[in-house]
């Protein structure tokens, strides 16, 4: 067999900040025709490394040769016009123009007189987003549409420019299943055209699907790059991680324990006949003391709209929130903050984070008025507490006082745990927790969330991984298109009947339309 | 007080080129050092720069546009803005003639309620209604001038009261009774932006509007207050302005004052997308503008090229504070 085509050889490359070494003599080959993995936990230089690539930084040491020239990309869109396509984790569309418009943005078919062949550029636009599996009306605003659809959009936008080189930083992060299982197959098809994938990802489930070769960063130094049929998922984590493969075997790969011991008490919050328009039709769900539970459902089911609206953040039509056999004023979280119920929202940027003030204020922020005298800040009284949360969250910040926009993802989480912990609440609604964080941080939530449960905390918990609502979950509460089918517990918690449950709903409702 | 200090290793930084901390240090401190530069060329081409009479001269006209910008800055602090408070003071001066027959603190009381109206009209619009702050008291700009002249038939009134001339006029130690009272609200606002919650409230509104939300504060609440104490320091504003002119004047009261609190807190380095308050910068702020158009005016620039120097001081400031996460 032919030695395949370097696309992009990296080599050694080296980037500091301000003294610390971000990237330290990286090296990376990617092959024409090859899904490469790039994994490692966050702070191992990903983002820095693909950045160096696409010239958003320029390399302190060290090359980048693409197509036999060494290059330096002065800027994002040099790299982008000689063929280096790069999809965000956040999606970089313009989200009040139409899906035609974002996709063919700087490169719209034109007509007579140079005027944009609008007709051309939606039937166009209509054709390629359904090979993606999109069937939505182009000329519909972005941001009218799913968060998963927006991103298989921003997909579309990268992969139709015909690029030579695709970089996905964490594609699926908003994807559902189905969705997933079309990127993949849209994947698929750039291999087959020869095109370079640089696939970078915190799933390891999808790296063993769809990746050939891996590369491995730790701490900014490259650790492994080899075939991925030639590891193992704990070979894979022990690398990132720096372990040795029994130290992770013995602790598994989710850090959930066994069911929690519930005796027989009575549910602290019961939530019953919630309804909205065309987002839930009467849910219920009933937690107890020191109970997991989950809500399983596909993006759009109602999961997040549940956790919203017990928490009042979400009108509704109609519903009842009891916590503590009280009944809530809805719709005002400070009253659900109150009565002992606390939320950590599902987009830990634009809800969660107020990234200019610093760990300290951020995990103040909720719990103030416990935290002050005479409307003054009890600034000892925060300090105490902050401290505290951040030893036993083990929240990694240079001060209390550093600004938490420069932490990592997984430590923003916990300092947004240790706001919501601060109301010594009854009741914690965690909405995605572990969503985008790496695979430390993430162990590190989930055997926090269950040792919350164990200390006698009601939990209800969403995540899009099925696996975390399986492991994780005492009952699992399944929804499907704003209802809930269903309340699964103990033994018949599993992936394969949580599936099953919203696919016979979906082919219910087909017969009932018939 | 102890913290958990991370190896500096896993501690994960944005990344910062040299360029952009330089900048930022520009943003934060450069108006501390413009100030210094200026007061020393001050000091060194002209001679009567540290008398007394002239530093209490730029004191007195510092006093009501550092008062204004208090307000503005907290305003920009949730990320809003406040065009209404030339208006303000129009409006608290005109009120001032008519109630000083029931005594002169009833009069500074009814000025100053009147701000507070005007503020809580802001703050209802913006917080209740939803109206855009630059848009809601945009509103308030014009219909508060116009009401104020409407009301005092665009005359200029005439106050003779020796309690008030000595307010706008006179000095106890030495110092310009108008600039204590500038000292007095800086001293008060300091306090309420750093310690407390309602100041930690209202950074973190306009740090991220949505998670505070979901954090439980009341945004509202927090909102509509903002606005209220603008109006309340404009109205303290108009009342000092009365009284060291001894005069209500309509017309040309609090004129383009939006416009150079604003530069007061941008130059300071508060930043127009909101999230921080800073007002010791502020007051540096404040003074800076101050004494740039006193040395323009001494070196008989006219006044509409330094309108113009200072809209070339604002582009300098906005773009030093220009979003530095483009990339």
């Amino acid at each position: 067999m032919d030695e395949p085509t370097v696309v992009i050889d990296v080599r050694q490359v080296s980037k500091r900040f301000l003294g610390v070494v971000a990237l330290d003599q990286v090296s990376l080959q990617l092959r024409a025709g090859e899904v490469h993995a790039l994994i490692g936990e966050n702070g191992a230089g990903k983002s820095t490394l693909i950045k160096l690539i696409t010239g958003v930084y320029q390399a302190d040491d060290g090359e980048v040769v693409y197509l036999g020239n060494p290059v330096r990309f002065a800027q994002p869109r040099d790299a982008q016009a000689a063929g280096i396509s790069t999809i965000y984790q956040e999606i970089n569309l313009i989200p009040q123009v139409s899906v035609a418009r974002n996709l063919f943005l700087g490169r719209e078919p034109t007509g007579r007189g140079g005027l944009i062949d609008l007709p051309r550029m939606n039937r166009e636009a209509t054709e390629v987003v359904k090979r993606y599996g999109v069937d939505v009306d182009v000329r519909r605003p972005l941001r009218e549409l799913a968060t998963g659809i927006q991103q298989m959009v921003a997909i579309a936008r990268a992969v139709e420019s015909d690029a030579k080189v695709v970089i996905m930083d964490e594609p699926t992060s908003s994807l559902e299943p189905r969705e997933v299982d079309q990127l993949f197959a849209v994947i698929d098809q750039l291999r087959q055209r020869g095109v370079a994938v640089l696939y970078v990802s915190h799933k390891l489930a999808e790296v063993f699907r769809i990746c050939d070769r891996v590369t491995v960063l730790r701490d900014g130094r490259r650790v492994h790059t080899g075939p991925v049929k030639d590891m193992t998922r704990l070979s894979l984590i022990a690398t990132m991680l720096g372990r040795d493969v029994a130290d992770v075997s013995a602790h598994g790969t989710t850090s959930f324990s066994e069911e929690h011991d519930l005796g027989d008490r009575a549910p602290v919050l019961r939530a019953s006949g919630l309804t909205r328009a065309h987002l839930l039709h009467g849910v219920a769900v009933d937690v107890r003391p020191g109970e997991v539970v989950g809500l399983a459902g596909l993006l759009g089911s109602g999961r997040s709209e549940t956790a919203k609206a017990i928490f009042g953040a979400q009108p509704l039509d109609a519903g009842e929130v009891h916590v503590d056999g009280k009944q809530l004023h809805l719709g005002r979280p400070a009253a659900a903050i109150e009565a002992g119920v606390a939320l950590l929202p599902e987009d830990r940027k634009a809800e969660g984070i107020i990234p200019g003030l610093s760990v300290r204020e951020n995990i103040a922020l909720a719990a103030l008025p416990r935290m002050s005298r005479g409307g003054f800040v009890a600034q000892k009284q925060i300090d105490g507490v902050v401290d505290t949360f951040m030893k036993r969250l083990r929240i990694k910040a240079s001060s209390p006082d550093q600004k938490v926009g420069e932490l990592s993802g997984g430590n923003q989480q916990k300092v947004l745990l240790a706001r919501l912990l601060c109301l010594n609440p009854k009741v914690l609604i965690l909405d995605e927790p572990t969503r985008g964080i790496d695979v430390g941080a993430k162990a590190e939530v989930q055997a926090l969330i269950d040792e919350l449960a164990g200390n006698g905390l009601a939990v209800l918990l969403i995540s899009s991984e099925l696996s975390e609502v399986v492991e994780g979950s005492d009952s699992v509460v399944v929804l499907r298109d704003g209802a809930a089918l269903g309340t699964l517990r103990g033994k018949d918690i599993s992936e394969d009947r949580i599936m099953g449950m919203i696919a016979e709903a979906a082919s219910d409702t087909r017969t009932a339309h018939a | 007080m102890t913290t958990t200090v991370a190896d500096p290793a896993e501690v994960v930084r944005p990344p910062a080129p040299r360029r952009e901390v330089a900048k930022a240090w520009v943003r934060d401190r450069g108006v501390y050092v413009a100030l210094g530069l200026l007061v020393l060329y001050n000091v060194a081409t002209s001679e009567g720069f540290l008398s007394r009479a002239n530093i209490n001269l730029n004191l007195i006209q510092v006093a009501v546009t550092l008062i204004v910008s208090l307000g503005m800055a907290m305003v920009i602090g949730t990320e809003g803005i406040d065009l209404s408070v030339g208006a303000t003071m129009a409006i608290a001066a005109v009120l001032m003639p008519d109630y000083m027959g029931y005594g002169l603190p009833v009069a500074i009381l009814v000025a100053v309620a009147a701000g507070a109206v005007v503020g809580l009209i802001n703050g209802l619009l913006i917080a209740v209604v939803g109206v855009q702050p630059i848009v809601a008291t945009l509103i308030m700009l014009v219909t508060g001038r116009a009401m104020a002249n409407v009301y005092s038939n665009g005359q200029l009134t005439e106050i003779f009261d020796p309690a008030l001339r000595t307010l706008g006029t006179g000095s106890t130690l030495g110092v310009p009774n108008t600039a204590l009272v500038a000292l007095l609200l800086t001293a008060v606002v300091g306090v309420v932006v750093r310690r407390t919650t309602f100041g930690r409230r209202l950074v973190a509104i306009g740090g991220n509007l949505e998670a505070s939300t979901l954090a439980g504060l009341p945004v509202r609440r927090t909102l509509i207050t903002v606005y209220v104490v603008s109006g309340l320091l404009a109205a303290i504003a108009g009342v000092l302005y009365t009284a060291r002119t001894g005069a209500a004047n309509p017309g040309q009261i609090g004129d383009l004052i939006e416009l150079a609190a604003i530069t007061a807190v941008v130059v300071g380095g508060t930043p127009l997308s909101g999230g921080r308050v800073r007002i010791l910068a502020t007051v540096a702020g404040a003074l800076l503008l101050q004494i740039v158009f006193a040395t323009l005016t001494r070196n008989n620039v006219d006044a509409g090229y330094a309108r113009i120097f200072q809209a070339a001081i604002i582009v300098g400031a906005v773009y030093l504070q220009r979003d530095r996460t483009a990339s």
